[in-house]
């Protein structure tokens, strides 16, 4: 099954609540996955900063000098925010790339999660409340956040197989579904150059939908063009620095709602997610239609 | 008027005190608040009670109704009124995928539009959408009557058996083995009945009648890619 839930903000009143209103709807969709549950939030930005959200099975030891670590490495200024098994590395925006090689050279059991001006990913395995509390997700701001919770079908129960998966800069990616021609797009992938690191298919889809876009696309082409190359059931919901995206496959299987109101457009697997949304009994409430993409932009 | 409170409650109370009400029950009009979108709200049901939920509802609403009238004062999630058996279901808003689904009788009205399968493998129901259908709906559908006052999605009637199919919009496309068939007296007036059940002011000579071509009731090897 899996739960996705997606909150885009246009009301600015409305962005100390994200977090707790993301969580809230993410908890309510529980038993539609109880593997493992993650969050994209966009919060706010940083100057030329740029933040890279990094995730370790051993934090402390990972984590307790790595700012310095990465800071002379690069020969920037590098600050730490840990949340449990997490943390987001603030960084010269320019350095960014140095940084992921430096990283994987001072830290090789740290996994990046996420790289943005204003996205963080957090994710781990664990029923949606338990890691909404890890993270104190409850407490986050930001514009707009997109949630999924995990019944994992095509890859193990692992960190780096649950969702948000992240397709580039700032853009994110969850998906209800399975892709059954994942395996031929790895490989196609690969051969353009594409690396794919877990044997998940939604990470294929969000390579996917990467490699479209660094080869011309913009994300709305991407995801017209992934309605004829992926093959499966799938209902994609995406984020992007400024805007959120929702797409279904032709079949349109998976469940969604919409609901969309002065204030915000909200998205939950079901609608038990959005209702307690402010306003959301006056709400204009839709099923999104199949082979359609949808998006908002701020 | 009995009002039940589905958080305070919860759903195994509400369906319990719903299914011991017998034919002489007393207790005959029930309203329940806080609806929230839960799942299989007033299933099985089997007394000529009168049902209204307040909100919308999530899967299943309704499902193997009997004698019962249930109302949803909200839009319905997938699978509303699922293997109906007879009674009244009644969606003032819209309803998700496979709406009817399985259903062996009784009737069930959308006021908003249903989306895709809406009345799939239908064995005896009658469903009157007030606005449009998805695709796929009544794939397989046996018997009964679809009646659609707006327009029907792609595929309608794929693999169709002896359902009726009552279009007034525009059909997007046929599934395999369905066609459109001769109106004749006796289907203005079920459609006339239907109309009126379902509180719809559509004329019945508005509506084209789709039906099964019956090509694909046997094996044929010519006819192998429709199957």
């Amino acid at each position: 099954m899996c739960g996705i839930v997606g909150l885009f903000l246009k009301d600015k009143s409305l962005e100390p609540e994200l977090g707790r209103l993301l969580t809230d709807m993410l908890v309510t969709m529980t038993d539609r996955g109880p593997d493992s549950a993650g969050i994209a939030i966009y919060g706010a930005e940083n100057g030329s900063q740029t933040k890279l959200t990094v995730q370790s099975d051993d934090a402390d030891a990972d984590f307790a000098t790595l700012a310095d670590d990465l800071g002379r490495a690069i020969d920037a200024p590098v600050t730490l925010r840990r949340k449990d098994t997490h943390a987001v590395l603030d960084l010269p925006a320019d350095q960014a790339s140095q940084a992921r090689q430096a990283l994987r050279e001072l830290r090789p059991g740290v996994r990046v999660m996420s790289l943005g001006e204003t996205m963080e990913i957090y994710k781990e395995v664990g029923l949606p409340k338990d890691v909404a509390a890890r993270f104190d997700v409850a407490r986050m701001q930001g514009s707009h956040g997109i949630g999924h919770t995990r019944m994992a079908t095509e890859s193990a129960v692992t960190t780096m197989g649950a969702h948000p998966f992240s397709t580039g800069s700032d853009q994110c990616l969850v998906h209800n579904g399975s892709l059954s021609n994942h395996n031929s797009w790895r490989r196609k992938l690969a051969r353009e150059g594409v690396h794919v690191e877990t044997m998940n298919d939604t990470e294929v889809g969000a390579a996917y939908l990467t490699w479209k876009m660094q080869t011309g696309s913009t994300l709305g082409e991407a995801l017209e063009s992934s309605l004829d190359d992926l093959d499966g059931f799938f209902t994609f919901v995406v984020g992007t620095k400024d805007g959120f995206g929702v797409v279904r496959d032709p079949i349109a299987c998976k469940p969604a709602v919409m609901a969309e109101t002065d204030q915000y457009v909200a998205f939950g697997s079901e609608y038990r997610a959005l209702v307690n949304l402010p306003g959301i009994d006056a709400a204009r409430v839709w099923e999104p239609e199949p082979a359609t993409v949808y998006f908002w932009n701020h | 008027m009995q009002t039940f409170d589905l958080e305070a409650r919860g759903l195994r109370d509400l369906n319990s005190t719903l299914q011991a009400q017998k034919d002489a029950t007393n207790q005959t009009a029930w309203e329940i608040v806080n609806a929230r979108g839960s799942h299989a709200i007033a299933v099985g049901l089997d007394a000529p009670i009168e049902v209204t939920v307040k909100g919308s509802t999530g899967y299943y609403c309704g499902g193997m109704n009997k004698q019962a009238t249930i109302h949803i004062d909200g839009s319905a999630g997938p699978g509303v009124a699922e293997n109906m058996m007879s009674g009244t279901v009644i969606v003032e808003g819209d309803a998700s995928q496979y709406a009817g689904a399985t259903g062996h009788g009784g009737l069930l009205v959308i006021k908003g539009n249903a989306s895709s399968r809406c009345g799939i493998s239908m064995k005896g129901l009658d469903i009157v959408v007030h606005g449009n259908i998805g695709h796929m709906s009544a794939f397989m559908a046996q018997s009964g009557n679809l009646v659609v006052c707006g327009d029907a999605g792609d595929a309608l009637g794929d693999s169709l058996y002896e359902a009726r199919l009552f279009v007034r919009g525009a059909v997007k496309s046929l599934g395999a083995d369905c066609e459109e068939k001769e109106m004749r007296p006796e289907h203005l007036e079920i459609l006339r009945d239907l109309l009126e059940r379902a509180g719809c002011d559509a004329k019945p000579e508005e509506f084209r009648r789709y039906g099964s071509a019956r090509k694909l009731y046997n094996f044929d090897v010519d006819n192998a890619a429709a199957y």
